[in-house]
């Protein structure tokens, strides 16, 4: 591991070096290191697609695993199949995401699939960031999908953060959410120059009691484009909530499309969202304070985004 | 001291092209340690005194001077380094921006715990239940109120631009308010009020009126001609008050 890699390591998963615990990093489309134990074993996958298995052992509880992916080469396509089965009443953190340096001006592309199956009563947070580095001309793309199937009374909290230097992502995020399960998705995102950022949720309500909330907070700069799909189907007494908000600056424009699709009586649904550039009430604000207007602007799109 | 010389505000409707004038030759001076508040029917342009005060607003003509100096030109901010602090009628609300992080950029440092508690207990909030807080809906119109007015405190300053002090604050009485423009003491403190209890705190009162000068005197001079004023009675808040 050189500098490079372990500067993109730092920046998608706050490592330092070799994390504790399970691990498997993935450079340029190879395993670079891994390691599991019996708690989270991970292993390569048994169907001939590239990508590994994650097994969460029952009633595992505070443990942790890193699976970063980094690219440090133009011209690569790395497409990888991840499973993630996690054991009965099992509590953990997963720490994914992707971190490209293109120093070429051909395209760098990552496109991961992941795959949860939460047993009844586990919990997971899964933690995903991606970022993009190098030659301005070189593209840096992601295509990330996450599927994901929930049983009985399991909790899946999502934060999915992307806040610079990818030229084009195109996410699709797909989830069945059983009784009593709870779906939660925080999604932070910002675009800069001519970058390109569509996000689509599909979301089953099935079982009785399930929820979800998707709060999708996005910052659009310059040129930038930026597109929030949802779609949230109710089909059992249900709770789902959605909320977009974004923030333009510049040329920049945000499309919102919400659909809530209540096929349950007693499904309740709500979609909020609101698009615009920052109120100038809020800038006066902090310019009270004594903040100039750069600053105030500054301090209000990291409060939204951080 | 501030010093306003025939200040004039009008704006003019885009549509129609109608010049609406909402302060015309205004001339008042608010001298340094003293309490000033401001009343006068809706519409007499009492919030957008403090706005042009406070550079929000700059005035079609006339001249703002602040010890001496001519200010008139200078920007929010400038103002603010100045020493300008100002809480809003109604407060603005942050998606993401904690009650904390508020604090901090008001005192221009940050603050520890027993810091923030100092400017949230004036205002009779447990510091502990609101820093982490963001300025959001999440809080109640009173609660965005008094960590306006918290904000105030932390910002601190020579000069107080306080727009309805009193408006919305819920489950907090006005002896506390008032205790805690005594701590303004030795400075100079605008306070836009229709309130009895606070115009009773007053040094001086600067009457408002659409159809003329404002009228300006000592307290005790003032508060036979507001009884007297049936216009004026009807907007000033009495004894039904919170507290």
């Amino acid at each position: 591991m050189d500098k490079l890699d372990s500067e993109l390591l730092y920046k998608i998963a706050d490592l330092h070096g070799i994390p504790e615990g399970s691990y498997n990093i993935r450079k340029d489309g190879k395993s670079l290191a891994r390691s599991s134990d019996s708690d989270i074993e991970i292993t390569s996958r048994k169907d001939g697609k590239e990508g590994i298995d994650i097994f969460v052992r029952p009633g595992v509880k505070n443990k942790s695993a890193h699976i970063p992916v980094i690219l440090t080469q133009g011209g690569l396509l790395d497409v990888v199949y991840n499973d993630f089965y996690i054991g009965k009443d099992a509590d953990v953190t997963i720490i994914a995401g992707c971190g490209i340096h293109n120093d070429t001006c051909g395209e760098a592309r990552h496109d991961g699939v992941h795959t949860f199956h939460l047993e009844e009563g586990s919990t997971v947070r899964y933690i995903e960031r991606h970022y993009g580095e190098g030659n301005p001309e070189g593209k840096k793309e992601f295509t990330p999908v996450t599927r994901v199937f929930m049983k009985k009374g399991s909790t899946l909290i999502m934060e999915a953060t992307q806040l610079g230097g990818v030229t084009n992502t195109d996410r699709l995020t797909t989830a069945s959410v059983g009784k009593n399960a709870r779906l939660i998705i925080k999604e932070k995102l910002m675009t800069s120059g001519d970058e390109r950022a569509v996000s689509r949720f599909r979301v089953k309500l099935i079982g009785e009691n399930s929820s979800v909330d998707v709060v999708s907070r996005s910052v659009a700069r310059d040129r930038s484009y930026q597109a929030f799909i949802s779609d949230v189907i109710g089909k059992n007494r249900c709770f789902g909530h959605v909320e977009c908000d974004g923030i333009l600056l510049d040329e920049a424009r945000i499309v919102s499309t919400p659909k809530i699709d209540a096929v349950s009586p007693e499904a309740s649904l709500v979609h909020e969202a609101a698009v615009g550039k920052i109120a100038g009430e809020q800038l006066i604000k902090l310019m009270t304070l004594g903040l100039t207007e750069k600053e105030a602007e500054d301090t209000i799109i990291k409060g939204f985004l951080y | 001291m501030i010093e306003l010389k025939n200040i004039c505000y009008s704006v003019t409707d885009e549509h129609s092209g109608k010049t609406n004038v909402i302060l015309e030759d205004i001339n008042l001076t608010f001298p340094d340690n003293s309490i000033n508040v401001i009343t006068g029917q809706n519409g007499s342009g009492k919030s957008t005194l403090i706005k042009l005060i406070s550079g929000i607003e700059t005035p079609t003509g006339g001249s703002i001077l602040y010890n001496g100096e001519d200010i008139t030109g200078k920007s929010i901010t400038e103002r603010a380094k100045m020493g300008f602090t100002t809480a809003f009628q109604n407060p603005i609300r942050f998606k993401g921006i904690t009650v904390r992080k508020l604090l901090d950029i008001a005192s221009d440092h940050n603050n520890n715990l027993a810091g923030l508690c100092d400017y949230l207990s004036v205002v009779g909030l447990c510091a502990r239940d609101y820093i982490d807080r963001e300025m959001n809906d999440s809080l109640s119109g009173g609660e965005l109120k008094r960590i306006e007015l918290a904000m105030a405190m932390a910002k601190n300053g020579g000069v107080f631009l306080l727009d309805e002090p009193e408006a919305g604050i819920d489950l907090w009485s006005f002896d506390s308010l008032t205790k805690l423009f005594t701590r303004l003491s030795g400075k100079t403190v605008l306070i836009v009020s229709h309130q009895r209890k606070i115009i009773d705190i007053a040094d001086n009162i600067v009457l408002l009126d659409k159809s003329g000068a404002p009228v300006v005197g000592k307290r005790e001079e003032m508060l036979p001609r507001i009884n007297e004023n049936r216009n004026v009675c009807s907007v000033i808040e009495g004894e039904n008050a919170n507290g």
